[in-house]
This record gives structure tokens, sequence and C-alpha cells, in this order.
């Protein structure tokens, strides 16, 4: 059971000063067990103030956070364990490696855990292979490896910790697009082969489409949807209003149905709108290659 | 290939450009190889490349942060840069006439009020005070941003800092500015707010655009697109034609904006569907598909 269940969170940053924000506002939302969700909202939504309030990094000011049922603050002193099992993966990871070699790196976490070497190395070859690195370059120094290597070999590193939950904000920032998919399928075999509950913050409405169940949207510190990505992405306006948007291929679905042509299913991926055209052509008469 | 210079006389041209950076050890990598480019005045150019193409180190050269270890720049037909050591003063002449927007728009704010920090560079130009006053309100003008001109530089979003940087370019009057990667860290109104002031400085001010970017829909939007890899020129053309070759361009850990994946596979799958040679935003390719559906008698019939 890694499901985390947020009730009523609220973080104000610089409390009774002329400064004071309210960066989280009394959200309450469940991140489902084993699921992959993504988190959206637009710059200062408080996407990263609440990820950093999943593992006990930041406390919120009231409100509970359930991991697996229990409240993670109910025994400050145990919050070290809650950061074993809630990984997370901060913007821009590859500049927190520091090891004289990518495999020290990695291990560094599950060492900490107290882990035995037998049981570190393979925890070492396991979320290497989960993150997409190579064997090869578990020798090197990481600062030998270019901008990707290192980011999936700072990922490999909190996977190591083998989480029930993780965390990661913004893991594909920057890297080309055959980097970015190399990343968010490693999360998502992550999240299959150890049934991990994954949460995922991201710019890319793409990359959420195609790699998320579930879409939770933060405007202005609030909660403003959740749901399914069918569900979220149907509602294309007010994604707009809050400064978001959705997928360019669901743009075109949206105005192929505005100009009469009935799409069924998912329109969220560019193979599920191919199938929903060609179906609808099939319908009208025509014949599929 | 297509001739880019009928658009409008070169203004940056680069010739056999080499650069290779060294490690620890003393060993050489090649980051850019042999690459000769010719880019005409107000031209609108994108360029894509996987990590590690040499997208950064072409932005640094040109902008002469680095200096080619062969190769010569030539900027308006002068030579301004190659493998010797240039002087101050044309150093500083391309930096101003050939502005620079970088990825990170916290980096590269240095004042706490919004039109302190886009006065920062004609200050240092030494211009006038009287000017740089018309200066730094055209630039906030140019760029939307005239009603945070008193506000704090702190209290802005991605894409408002990224716009306030773009300020700080244009005060200092450059005919070129090269994007970074500006858009990668910002959301998706922020990117929509960067993408609409490129457009907008490219076609109504005639400021040549070097976009250096990993959107395939923000690249289609240029009148050029430049992929590099490995260091090397790989693809230049039209985004029409860079776009048209979606096998090619996967091969170098690229993609293609997923209106254009979405006309291949269907012109693969329904009979007689055309694709078309032209890439297409999100309305225009939902017109598009109708009216082949209609052409082909596989559109509802009311």
């Amino acid at each position: 059971m890694s499901e985390i269940k947020l009730e009523n969170v609220t973080y104000t940053y610089g409390a009774k000063t002329p400064f004071e924000k309210r960066a989280v506002d009394g959200i309450s939302l469940t991140f489902e067990d084993g699921k992959i969700t993504g988190l959206i909202g637009h710059t200062g939504s408080g996407k990263s103030t609440l990820v950093q309030m999943l593992n006990g990094l930041l406390k919120p000011d009231s409100g509970h956070i359930y991991l697996g049922g229990a409240d993670i603050w109910a025994e400050p002193k145990k919050l070290r364990l809650v950061r074993f099992r809630v990984g997370l993966v901060m913007q821009y990871p590859e500049y927190q490696l520091f090891d004289e070699t990518v495999r020290a790196d990695i291990a560094f976490g599950p060492k900490n855990m107290g882990l035995s070497p037998e049981e570190i190395d393979e925890r070492v070859i396991e979320s290497a292979r989960f993150a997409g690195v190579d064997e090869k370059l578990l020798d090197k120094s990481p600062f030998e490896l270019s901008g990707g290597q290192k980011r999936r070999a700072a990922i490999a590193g909190v996977m190591a910790m083998r989480p029930e939950a993780l965390v990661l904000d913004e893991p594909a920032a920057g890297l080309d697009p055959a980097g970015r998919d190399a990343i968010l399928s490693g999360i998502r075999t992550y999240s299959e082969k150890t049934g991990a509950t994954v949460i995922i913050v991201s710019h890319s409405m793409e990359d959420m489409a195609v790699y998320c169940d579930d879409i939770a949207v933060l405007a202005d510190g609030k909660l403003k949807m959740k749901g399914t990505r069918e569900e979220v992405f149907r509602r294309r306006d007010e994604l707009l209003a809050v400064g978001l948007g959705v997928p360019m291929i669901t743009d075109i679905a949206c105005e192929l149905m505005t100009l009469g042509v009935a799409l069924g299913g998912d329109i969220y991926t560019v193979g599920g709108v191919a199938d929903a055209i060609c179906d609808s052509a099939a319908a009208n008469g025509g014949e599929n290659r | 290939m297509t001739d880019h210079t009928v658009n409008g006389a070169p203004f940056i041209e680069t010739r056999h450009l080499s650069y290779s950076y060294e490690d620890a050890d003393g060993n050489r990598h090649p980051a850019l190889r042999d690459v000769s480019l010719t880019i005409p005045k107000g031209q609108f150019l994108a360029v894509l490349g996987h990590n590690g193409s040499g997208k950064s180190t072409l932005a640094k050269l040109l902008n002469m942060i680095l200096l080619p270890d062969d190769g010569e720049i030539y900027v308006d037909g002068e030579l301004v840069s190659s493998s010797s050591e240039p002087d101050d003063a044309t150093v500083f002449s391309v930096r101003r006439r050939i502005g620079m927007v970088h990825q990170n728009p916290d980096n590269q704010i240095v004042a706490s009020v919004v039109e302190e920090d886009v006065a920062f560079g004609p200050e240092n130009l030494g211009i006038p005070s009287a000017q740089i006053r018309e200066r730094v309100d055209a630039a906030l003008a140019a760029v939307g941003m005239t009603e945070y001109a008193l506000g704090s530089t702190s209290h802005l979003s991605g894409g408002q800092k990224q716009r306030v940087a773009i300020a700080g370019i244009i005060a200092m009057t450059p005919e070129c500015i090269i994007f970074d990667e500006s858009t990668s860290m910002l959301d998706p109104s922020g990117r929509r707010d960067v993408m609409d002031t490129i457009k907008y400085l490219n076609r109504e001010r005639g400021i040549t655009i070097i976009h250096i970017t990993h959107d395939m829909s923000e690249a289609a939007m240029a009148d050029r697109v430049v992929v590099l890899s490995d260091g090397e020129v790989f693809l230049d053309g039209e985004p029409s034609v860079i776009f048209s070759k979606p096998d090619e361009l996967r091969s170098v850990a690229l993609d293609v904006p997923q209106s254009t994946s979405l006309l291949h596979e269907l012109g693969g799958r329904i009979a007689g569907f055309r694709v078309p040679d032209r890439t297409m935003d999100a309305k225009s390719c939902a017109s598009y598909i109708k009216s082949e559906l209609e052409r082909l008698g596989l559109a509802k019939r009311d």
C-alpha cells in the first residue's frame, strides 16, 4: 500500500511577513496506489511546494499527509523512514551527483539504508536498468557523462532505494525527444515492475497524455481538477484558462469534432486519434488499408 | 537544398566552423565540425539537435563567448571571429548586434525592478539617459510588459522573466537574437507568450531570429530548420521539407510535430489520403483532414 493522501493541506511561505504567500491552499487529493499521476499547473501554482511535502521536506502549516494510511508527521522522528519510502527526484537532479563513480553515486541511498553489499550491488544493477543507464558507464565519473546520461544516473540513485512512491519534478526537462521518451518509459517500467505509486510534475501536456493514468491540475495553490487523462484533457477551455493547454493532437481532435467529424475513444495520443479517424471514415463507407 | 539567401542579404555567415572541448585529461572532444551556414537578414531560423549535438556551442560561437578552433564567422560581410584572439571592440560590437537569451529565466535577471533590469544593457553601452528611457519603454512595450515596468523582478512568472530578459536585449537594438532553449523551462502559457514575442520581433521588427529548441511544433513556426547531429549539419531546409522525414529525424533522437505524425499515419492507412507537403498547426491540420475525408467520400453526409 503506497497510496498518498492529502487532507486539507496548506503551506505558506514567509508567514506573518509582508511577503506572505500561501503556496498550497487547502488541497485534498489522493495519489492512487500503483498509478502514475501527472501533476500540472502554471508557474507558481504550488506544484513544487506540494511535492516537497510528500516526503516531509516541508511540513504543512495545517492538514495531513497520509502514506499508506499513516500520517507521515505522526512521529516526526520516523520521517527518515518516510524518505526511504517516498523517493523524490528534484528538478535537474544531475546537479546533485557527487561521488567518484556512477556506481558509488547510485549506491549512496541503499548504503544509507544499511543494506548488505550484495543487496546494494543488486540494487545498483537493477535501478541502472530501470533508468536506462548503460552498465558500461557505472565505473566512470558522473562528470564524464552527457547531460541525458547524468539525468538517468541521478534518477537511478533514487530508484535504488526502491521507494514505494516515486515523485519526480520535471524529470524530462531540457532533454531531446529520444532522451525524454527513454526516461519516461523507464519510470513507467519501474512502476509496473515494483507496483510503485508515481507522481510526475511536468509542463509537457504531450508527455503527460502518453505516460500518465491520472492528471491533477493545480492553479494558484488550489486543486482545480483531478481525474483520468481522458477526463482532464476533455476540459480544454478550463485548462487554457489556467495557463495550461492540451496536447496538440487533442487540439486537432477537438477541432475535427467542431467540424462535425465524430471521434470516439482516445483523443490524447497520435495512434488513438488516427484509429478514431479511421473508424469514422470506415463508418462513412471507407475501407481501411 | 533550398537557397536561403534569396530572402535577404546574408547577415551571419559561418565558414567551416569547428570547435572542440578539452576534458580534464587533456583529450579533445569535437562539439562542432565544419559547419558552414548562411543566415540571411530577417530570417527566423530554428536549430534542432539531440543533447550534445552542438547547438549551444554554435550559439556561443556566434555570440563570441567561444572562439572557433578552425573556420570563420562573418557578420554583415565582415570577418569577426576566427581562431585568432579578437579585439574587444569587435567582441562588444558583435554582442550588441547579436543578443542572446538563455534557458533559465532566473539566471539572467540582474536588477530587482523590471525597468532597471531592462536598462542594464543600454547603460553599459554608455547611452545617454534620455535615450535609455525611450529604449526601455519601447522594449517593454515590444514584449508586452509595460504594466510591470516598476514591479519587482522576483514576483514575475518564468515566462514574464524571459520576456523581461528579451526586453533587455531589445533595448540594445540588436539585429539578431539567439534564443538558447529559452522556452524549455516555461509553462504552456509562458511558452505561448514567448513564442508570440519571437514571431512579433521577427515579422514586425525584422529582427533575425535563431531559435534553439527541442520542441518540434515551435520549430515548425520558423522559416528554416537546421538539424545538427554530432556536431555536423544533418538537415537544412524549410520546416515542411524537414518534417516530411520522420524516420530520419527519429534516427537522430528527434521527432516531428504531432500534426505531421498524424497526417503520415492517415496517409498510410486510408486509401487515397494525400499527405500534404507542409507543416500545419492544429486548426489547419483539422480542416485539411476534414477536406480529405470529404474528397474521398468518407465524411458524414448531412
